[in-house]
């Protein structure tokens, strides 16, 4: 197998995040489908790494794990506030600035 | 073959695991995306991620490997569950399409994302595969440390100050300041009053000496099941068994079962319904 296809799935798992991102409406589902293309992009940078034979590639999975951290928390926190100020998850309803 | 395509291809064993894991993940994804329940969406993303995870140690990448199971599976999928369950349970998504086609534009858009990308990596002159036998030799821990301290170690400060910032954040986000005096319980008691709302305990669910689950609306002495017994939760999520029938469709089996054994032609419905009605006074 050539280790190329490494860098295929993870095109495929980020395209499929991304279409997630587009077509739910659920907040927690979205910010799932965004956690998915990161893990994707992840999973590129390691390929990367081997296929450069050196560990720079990990060492950038490994910062993109912490910010992914950060913004989880941060996102999760933002969610739970919405939700309390409209009992409602769903990404549609926060349109108050519409006409 | 040369040592250059050597290192190129991978091992069988390999293979067979990307194949085999790599059907997986890409089930995980979709399911993420497709499941209308957040919980089960939630389920499918941390097998996709444990499957990512095996492929990083495949790849050499044993430190990211370990994190990735013990930060992403476990502690940031869970606490996507914490609020799922804090939120998720009575929001289901809603079928509505509030843009019209929306929903078959974003999916065109995604797959012409994907043939590009995927058409991207086909035409980039990926000839070289080096291999991470040479920067692990010291092992992958020691190697990653190195680099994080020496080359990026500005990074590495610049992401502890994003760790403080996130968790200060989080905290003034969730934190709701008081702007009234808690209610004492004497105060709710005198409001309940004057309101007129239900003034005793509300009445206990389940159907007794029959069914005594949480779940069971009480029936009203009139047969009918009151759904101020059953918790708010449940009523929301239409969760709630109705059992107030269950006692004549009994009755009405074991009529037509005696009447099987009987050999007796079957009864008529006159006398079926007087009989029923005779055992629901």
């Amino acid at each position: 197998m050539n280790p190329v296809n490494y860098l295929y799935l993870a095109a495929l798992l980020f395209t499929i995040g991304a279409t997630g991102v587009l077509i739910r409406r659920n907040a927690i589902v979205v910010f799932m489908c965004v956690e998915l293309m990161l893990n994707a992009c992840n999973l590129a940078f390691v390929t990367f790494s081997r296929m450069h034979g050196n560990l720079d590639g990990q060492i950038i999975a490994f910062f993109t794990m912490v910010v992914a951290a950060a913004e989880v928390v941060v996102g999760l926190a933002i969610i739970v506030s919405l939700f309390r100020s409209r009992h409602s998850a769903s990404v549609d309803d926060a349109s108050l600035m519409k006409l | 073959m040369s040592p250059q395509l050597a290192a190129y291809t991978t091992s069988t064993g390999e293979a067979v695991q990307f194949w085999m894991l790599g059907t997986v993940a890409v089930l995980g994804a979709l399911c993420t995306v497709f499941m209308r329940r957040a919980v089960h969406s939630a389920l499918c993303l941390a097998g996709t991620m444990i499957v990512l995870a095996i492929f990083y140690l495949a790849n050499g990448a044993y430190f990211l490997g370990i994190v990735q199971v013990v930060v992403y599976t476990g502690a940031i999928m869970m606490l996507f569950l914490f609020v799922v369950m804090l939120v998720g349970v009575t929001a289901a998504d809603s079928l509505k399409e509030t843009i019209k086609g929306q929903r078959w534009l974003a999916l065109l858009c995604g797959v012409g994302f994907g043939v590009l990308l995927l058409a991207g990596i086909g035409n980039a002159s990926l000839t070289e595969f080096g291999g991470l036998a040479q920067a692990n030799a010291n092992g992958n821990v020691e190697g990653l440390a190195a680099l994080i301290f020496t080359k990026y170690v500005f990074a590495f400060e610049i992401t502890g100050a994003l760790l403080i910032t996130a968790a200060v954040g989080a905290m003034v986000l969730t934190h709701r300041e008081r702007t009234e005096r808690a209610k004492t319980q004497r105060e709710l008691a005198a409001e309940r009053v004057r309101d007129g709302r239900q003034l005793p305990p509300l009445p206990a669910p389940g159907v007794y000496a029959r069914h005594n689950a949480v779940d069971i609306a009480g029936l009203l002495p009139d047969g009918t099941p009151s759904e101020l017994t059953v918790s708010r939760t449940l009523r929301e999520r239409g969760q709630i068994r109705d059992v107030s029938n269950e006692a004549l469709n009994d009755l009405r089996a074991l009529e037509q079962r005696s009447e099987e054994r009987l050999e007796r032609t079957p009864g008529e419905p006159a006398d079926l319904t007087r009989r029923t009605e005779e055992a629901s006074k």
